[in-house]
């Protein structure tokens, strides 16, 4: 049952109304607040409300540059505008606190086309006369799994790291997922009082598929009968002190042991509360609330499970107020998952599941807005973040009581979506580094974001020299955002998995709230003044040079740029005390070649082959990075036959260019340069914008309009610049075509942790992908059925690999990214007979022999020293292959899938490749090492 | 567990060799064995005339577990006096030893019959027992065909045995004979007589062995064949206490022989029954159900925890899964709940009780049905959810409570059983163990509830013997092994 259960003796003894609500803290931007919902639950009401935001926002405008240019005249001229934004509050508390809060928003209510409150919840309809007394607002009631639903379905689309697994004693307990491209199909387990059970398999269709009457509510009641305990809060806290054994009867009190031909342990519970029926004592309170979380949990879990396997399910998540940020219940939970699935589902939680019925109602009642044709982005500066009211994280409010937990979203401009160049979507992690798994660097960040807070303070002062009140909000700013850090300090789980990013757009989320939208506005204009004066100066010294030499001269100069960087700390000592500090000097502290990471041999031998039909830019910052650094660069290509698209941030972060800044660039740079102005001209220069206002990339977010633009040019390499977008996001991204990642490293810990120092230059040029190198292993039938879908599972995990499992007879379609299969003798290169399969003469394969076709889309060195027939072998790299055939040996040894038992098995036609073989012969090992996407940089 | 003649042939051999290199043994107790073993080498030696390759097992197992089939007949005084008879044979048993290989010697001639249907009949007396977490199940078969020479023969422990298990009903303060169970007129193994069905509750299982070593039940070289995790827990237990060697039976595999059997065997009122219109309270009705082919069929097998099985064949079944909320859960909440100290107690209030007054039924929060998902109003929602608010803990009683607890228990079982058996592809559930026990209650719910979520698809069938099939089963493996 969805309904929580009512809390009839609690919302009346502390109706405290003496409480005083600091207003620029919740429920804010009342005054132009519409379409309120209201979700009241057991003992927590959850509010929603729409509101617009003025919010300040930055624009450049470009000067009439017909008129002559003077020296003196600035490029454009910046000014600040109002701007209006729209934002989704949702606010949660105790419901002892309703009237006080319905006061408040009475009172602070402008708005008065609002005749309406959506509400839903058990609690709604006994609220009903006092909302509608105090608001003036019709009640309107909608049913609470719809609004379940469309909440879920709202947050799993719109925030990222939405989901995680729980896991108690992994060093970070919470494991956040990526969110599949796919959200649908999924299971969503309420465990309210009862326990509902709900597939969803779209939108709108969804349906209530099961449920079980033993749920929150049992555990709740029976709990406070068996040890007078009231409160639901408390049970669970004692339940985390109890000893379940004393009360349950285990299997090993029935057998003494263990009871091994059935594989159960000794330490099962084969009956709970079996004790307390034969032994005449006394039970702890502590020990029967245990022994009944667990009965409940086990039991939850294990019709769970039985309907997740019945639906062919496998993704589950758990709500309700059972689970509600409770540690101990998310633990039960997760074991009896693992248990009775033996690990094949995962239990999923998701970060705001108290939020998604009043969500729903939100959304039920803002149809005609079309919430869900916009993407959303959670505001960190206005989110309390998971946990925030949790008692067993902040013990000092174990009551809970006066905690308002909230969530506030942004509506962003347009639609993000992936990156259609991915490989794979639903493995895409744009984080190198996850700082809730690595202690030692979320403890140097969190430090470095301290450290360089004064900075970023000063910065934002200086940007608004007319605003006297700036020095006020700056200090307001820093507050917040010191809090922040802290929080993310005890809690780096708060937001999703911490990251770098998730640090940056923290730090933007603070300024844009106290009305900074772009400190570095002036900066960047200066220097973007200053660095296109140099522009002709550097294309013609550059045209001078031999074309091996200026290839050399283009990357070391886009490098050079990219040094001039206000967001890392080092440069922005040098720039600050040095103005005059220049693009030579910055060539000059480059690191030579070798570089830290260096495949420049092998872009170089790649231009000497054809060029590449369309290049998408991920730029950087503004001045002598873009103009100097990536215009140079750009013409190169443009010269070379290839279509550039040149994707800057749509609002400002740091000193990054943004889109429109970017189009007055390009005007001006066109105006002076043949190259740039007839590909402008004749659209072979394209300016689009990210989607993003951060200066790190989220590849899986991204502007529509890009993915179309991409799509359509048929995009065939992807350069991504600087360390926010090339290392600290999408190092490790896998794209289906060619990409370079450049930057210097700016920062001398991450220098130190590469292996490089300050200064080191990555450049890293990865191959790839379009074509496809089929592996074929050679199994028996026995083997293709039970191991391979582990070892499929564990390649999917890897990422690159998309391995088909195919049995006797079947018909495998190729990709068509495989285009030169049909020249592709798959007997040369795998080692396997023909005879396993004939190409059939509409491009399928017919399969002879059960054996598995591994796609994997390259490392293409894999067969570098085979007869590849593609041109580009001679860029394949050693390491790849290694990497690959790492994980793939990792693999089969760890499962003990392929024995030397199974490698007799395959027929003689089949010779696998000695190491293979002589590694199936191998004993198993336990664990693996780490794949390629788990190495390096950590 | 050590049993399957002939597979372990080995170790037993190994056994024995490694006992007889042990010097001395253990005192007093060592030198009864060996006298002890001389006697039964000499069983051995006439056993192995019968049955050939068997022979070494039936050699060393006096301190090893593996037991011969022909070994010890167990003292029926032994059982008797544990459970609170007086003890006047101790002194018969110094003399059963002999006396019981003379009687085997003299069976000789039928045995021989036997042979040519590769089966052994044991001596007697003949027992399956199934101990399990809460009760402990035994089965007795009451020869009823005995012969004055065999009465003559029958040693006085054996007779005092037979005639306190079937003289009496109630043994001691917990043992209780199911008169109503017993199978008159049985032929197992080409005896006569009658089965009784027994049970105490396994906490007592150590007054019961201490009993059996005052009594020197040991002498009457039976094999002990028992099922259930008691079986391993105790047997250590057994040996040192009572002198007794367990013959350690799998629970599930005794459980679906006994199931089988028992159906086999009783024709009328049949074994296996169902209730006709059970969403109906006032046609529901107990109607007899064949169970010849019931393949595939989910067996239930509700004791302290729950067990599910599919079973497929007489030979072939899985463990699907099972559930630790059993009857224990039951027992176990009732008594912490409502003070009540028995099964049958519990029972009791349950019947009083009304669960609606604990549950929060979805009428409670909808107000009637649920409609868009096809809830009926008189669904529980939430079991014991009212029992959040004060004002209704404090209205409520203690039959209520048992009530709800039993309706909980049961139905949880029944949305398990009917997610088991949707995943697995099988329409017919056999509920069995002794949570049905005397529990019509439980019965008419799982039969309601399997009728009416699976829309009439799925049967629930039940038999009469509840809680006994895995000492049934104990039984025929001692009289047959498979």
């Amino acid at each position: 049952m969805a309904a929580e259960s009512e809390r009839v003796d609690r919302s009346s003894h502390s109706m405290d109304k003496s409480i005083t609500l600091p207003p620029d803290e919740i429920f804010r931007n009342l005054e132009n607040a519409k379409r309120f919902a209201i979700d009241i639950g057991g003992s927590l009401t959850k509010l929603a409300y729409y509101s617009t935001v003025q919010h300040k926002v930055a624009k450049v405008r470009s000067f009439d540059h017909t008129a002559k240019d003077t020296e003196d005249d600035p490029l454009y001229e910046i000014s600040m505008q109002e701007e209006i934004l729209a934002r989704l509050h949702f606010i949660k508390f105790e419901n002892a606190y309703i009237e006080t809060c319905l006061d408040f928003i009475k009172d602070h209510l402008v708005n008065t086309d609002t005749k309406v409150i959506k509400a839903t919840g058990g609690g709604a309809h006994k609220f009903k006369d006092l909302i509608e007394k105090k608001l003036k607002l019709r009640v309107d009631k909608e049913d609470e799994m719809t609004c379940l639903i469309k909440g879920c379905n709202f947050v799993l689309r719109n925030i990222p790291h939405e989901a995680f697994v729980y896991a108690k004693h992994a060093d970070s307990e919470f494991r956040f997922q990526n969110t599949h491209p796919d959200i649908f199909p999924y299971l969503l387990i309420n465990i309210g009082s009862g326990v509902s059970i709900i597939k969803v398999e779209s939108e709108d269709t969804f349906e209530r598929v099961g449920g079980s009457s033993i749920g929150g509510g049992t555990f709740w009641g029976l709990g406070a009968l068996l040890t007078k305990t009231k409160r639901f809060d408390e049970l669970l806290q004692l339940a985390s002190k109890g000893q379940h054994t004393s009360v349950d009867m285990l299997v090993k009190d029935i057998y003494g042991g263990s009871y091994g031909s059935l594989g159960l342990t000794g330490d099962l519970i084969a009956s709970s509360f079996g004790k307390s029926a034969t032994a005449d004592k006394e039970f702890s309170k502590e020990d029967m609330a245990k022994s009944l979380l667990h009965m409940i949990s086990n039991d939850i879990g294990q019709l769970a499970c039985l309907y997740a396997r019945l639906h062919n399910l496998t993704r589950v998540y758990f709500g309700g107020f059972f689970i509600r940020g409770h540690p101990v219940t998310m633990h039960t939970i997760t074991y009896s998952i693992n248990f009775f699935t033996k690990g094949e589902v995962q239990a999923l939680f998701l970060r705001h599941e108290g939020y998604l019925g009043t969500i729903g109602a939100f959304l039920k009642g803002a149809e005609e807005d079309n919430p869900n044709q916009y993407s959303w982005g959670e505001n960190y500066a206005g989110s309390s973040g998971l946990m925030s009211t949790s008692p067993d994280l902040n013990p000092m409010q174990r009551a809970r009581s006066g905690t308002f937990d909230m969530l506030e979203m942004d509506r962003l401009e347009r639609q993000l979506v992936n990156l259609p160049l991915l490989q794979d979507p639903s493995s895409y992690i744009p984080d190198t580094v996850d700082l809730s798994e690595d202690a030692l660097a979320r403890e140097y960040w969190l430090y470095c974001f301290e450290e360089a807070l004064d900075g970023v303070v000063k910065r934002a002062v200086a940007s608004q020299p007319d605003l006297p009140e700036a020095a006020e909000r700056a200090e307001k700013f820093r507050h917040k955002y010191l809090h922040k850090l802290q929080t993310l300090r005890h809690q780096p789980f708060a937001y999703g998995s911490l990251t770098v990013r998730s640090l940056l757009d923290t730090r933007e989320h603070c300024l844009n709230e106290f009305n900074f939208p772009d400190p570095y506005s002036k900066i960047k204009q200066r220097e973007n003044d200053m660095a296109l004066k140099y522009f002709q100066k550097a294309v013609k010294s550059l045209e001078e040079l031999s074309w091996e030499q200026r290839q050399f001269a283009l990357v070391r100069g886009l490098l050079a740029g990219n040094v001039f960087d206000w967001g890392a700390k080092a440069v922005s000592d040098v720039l600050e005390s040095d103005p005059e500090f220049g693009f030579e000097q910055a060539k000059r502290q480059l690191e030579e070649r070798p570089w830290l990471v260096d495949a420049y041999d092998q872009w170089l031998e790649r231009l000497k082959g054809p060029p590449h039909k369309c290049a998408l830019f991920f730029v950087d910052n503004s001045g002598i990075d873009i103009i100097l650094g990536v215009f140079p660069f750009v013409r190169e290509l443009l010269c070379r036959g290839t279509e550039v698209v040149l994707a800057s941030n749509s609002s400002p972060a740091l000193n990054d260019v943004t889109n429109n800044e970017l189009q007055i660039l390009t005007e001006r740079i066109a105006a002076m340069d043949s190259v740039i102005q007839s590909a402008v001209k004749e659209d072979r220069l394209k300016l689009v914008q990210s989607g993003s206002s951060s200066p790190c990339l989220d590849l899986s977010r991204l502007d529509k309009v890009l993915a179309g633009v991409v799509r359509e040019r048929h995009t065939d390499l992807v350069i991504i610049e600087g360390m926010g977008r090339a290392i600290h996001t999408n190092y490790y991204a896998m794209l289906s075509c060619e990409s370079l990642k450049m930057a210097v490293i700016k920062n001398s810990w991450l220098a130190d942790r590469l292996g490089g120092k300050l200064f080191s230059v990555v450049f890293k040029y990865e191959w790839d992908v379009c074509s496809s190198v089929l592996l074929v292993l050679f199994v028996s039938q026995s083997v293709a059925g039970t191991c391979f879908s582990l070892l499929c599972g564990y390649l999917e995990e890897v990422a690159p690999l998309e391995p088909y499992v195919t049995g006797t007879g079947t018909r495998v379609h190729l990709s068509p990214a495989t285009p030169s299969l049909p020249d592709f003798p798959l007997s040369s290169h795998c080692h396997i007979t023909q005879k396993a399969h004939t190409l059939q003469p509409d491009g399928t394969l017919l399969i002879r022999k059960s054996f598995m076709l591994l796609h994997y889309p390259s490392n293409p060195a894999n067969v570098a020293p085979l007869a590849w027939p593609l041109p580009q072998r001679q860029m394949l790299t050693p390491a790849a292959s290694y990497l690959y055939h790492t994980a793939l040996y990792n693999t089969l040894f760890s499962r003990g899938c392929l024995s030397s038992e199974n490698a007799e098995n395959s027929t003689p036609e089949c010779s696998i490749t000695t190491p293979i073989l002589s590694l199936l012969k191998g004993p198993p090992v336990n664990g693996y090492m780490k794949g390629p996407k788990e190495k390096g940089l950590r | 567990m050590n049993r399957r003649p002939g597979g372990e042939t080995k170790t037993r051999r190994g056994t024995t060799a490694r006992m007889n290199r042990r010097p001395g043994g253990e005192n007093e107790d060592a030198a009864r064995h060996h006298g002890e073993m001389n006697q039964r080498r000499g069983g051995n030696e006439d056993a192995a005339r019968h049955h050939g390759e068997n022979e070494p097992e039936t050699g060393g197992g006096n301190e090893d577990a593996a037991q011969p089939p022909l070994k010890r007949s167990r003292s029926r005084s032994d059982v008797s006096n544990h459970l609170g008879l007086d003890g006047s044979n101790m002194e018969t048993t110094t003399a059963g030893g002999s006396a019981a290989d003379e009687r085997r010697t003299s069976n000789y001639s039928s045995r021989q019959r036997m042979d040519s249907l590769r089966k052994i009949r044991p001596p007697f007396p003949w027992f399956g027992m199934d101990i399990g977490g809460t009760l402990v199940k035994l089965v007795y078969f009451e020869p009823k065909d005995i012969t004055a020479e065999e009465e003559q023969e029958e040693v006085e422990n054996l007779k005092s045995i037979r005639r306190y298990l079937t003289s009496n009903t109630a043994y001691g303060k917990t043992g209780i004979r199911d008169v109503h169970l017993e199978l008159k007129d049985l032929t197992m193994c080409g005896r006569t007589g009658n089965l009784h069905f027994i049970r105490f509750p396994t906490q007592d299982l150590p007054a019961f062995l201490q009993m059996a070593r005052n009594k020197h039940f040991s002498s009457l070289h039976t094999t002990l064949c028992a099922t259930g995790g008691g079986a391993y827990k105790f047997e250590l237990d057994f040996r040192q206490m009572a002198d007794l060697q367990l013959l350690k039976l799998d629970e599930l595999d005794c459980l679906i022989r006994g199931v089988f059997y028992i159906d086999s065997v009783v024709s009328s009122p049949s074994e296996c029954y169902y209730y006709e219109n059970p969403t109906d309270p006032e046609h529901c009705v107990q109607k007899p159900f064949p169970l010849e082919n019931p393949y595939p069929v989910l067996l239930v097998n509700i004791g302290s925890g729950v067990s599910m099985l599919a079973v497929y064949s007489k030979n072939n079944y899985k463990r699907v899964t099972g559930t630790s909320l059993g009857g224990g859960t039951f027992l176990g909440l009732c008594c912490l709940l409502t003070g009540c100290s028995s099964f049958e107690e519990a029972l009791e209030m349950a019947s009083q009780g009304e669960s609606t007054r604990v549950d929060k039924l979805v009428r409670d929060i909808y107000g009637g049905d649920y409609e868009r998902f096809g809830l009926p109003g008189w669904a529980v929602a939430s079991s014991f959810g009212n029992m959040v608010c004060k004002e209704k803990r404090e209205s409520i009683s203690k039959e209520d409570l048992a009530r709800a607890t039993l309706v909980s228990i049961t139905n949880n079982i029944g949305s398990i059983t009917r997610m088991v058996a949707l995943n697995e592809n099988i329409e017919r559930v056999v509920f069995v163990g002794n949570f049905l026990r005397v529990n019509t209650l439980s019965m008419k719910l799982l039969a309601y509830a399997m009728d009416y979520w699976s829309k009439g698809q799925l049967k629930a069938l039940f038999l009469r013997h509840e809680g006994y099939f895995g000492s049934v089963g104990a039984l025929l493996e001692l009289l047959d092994p498979s």
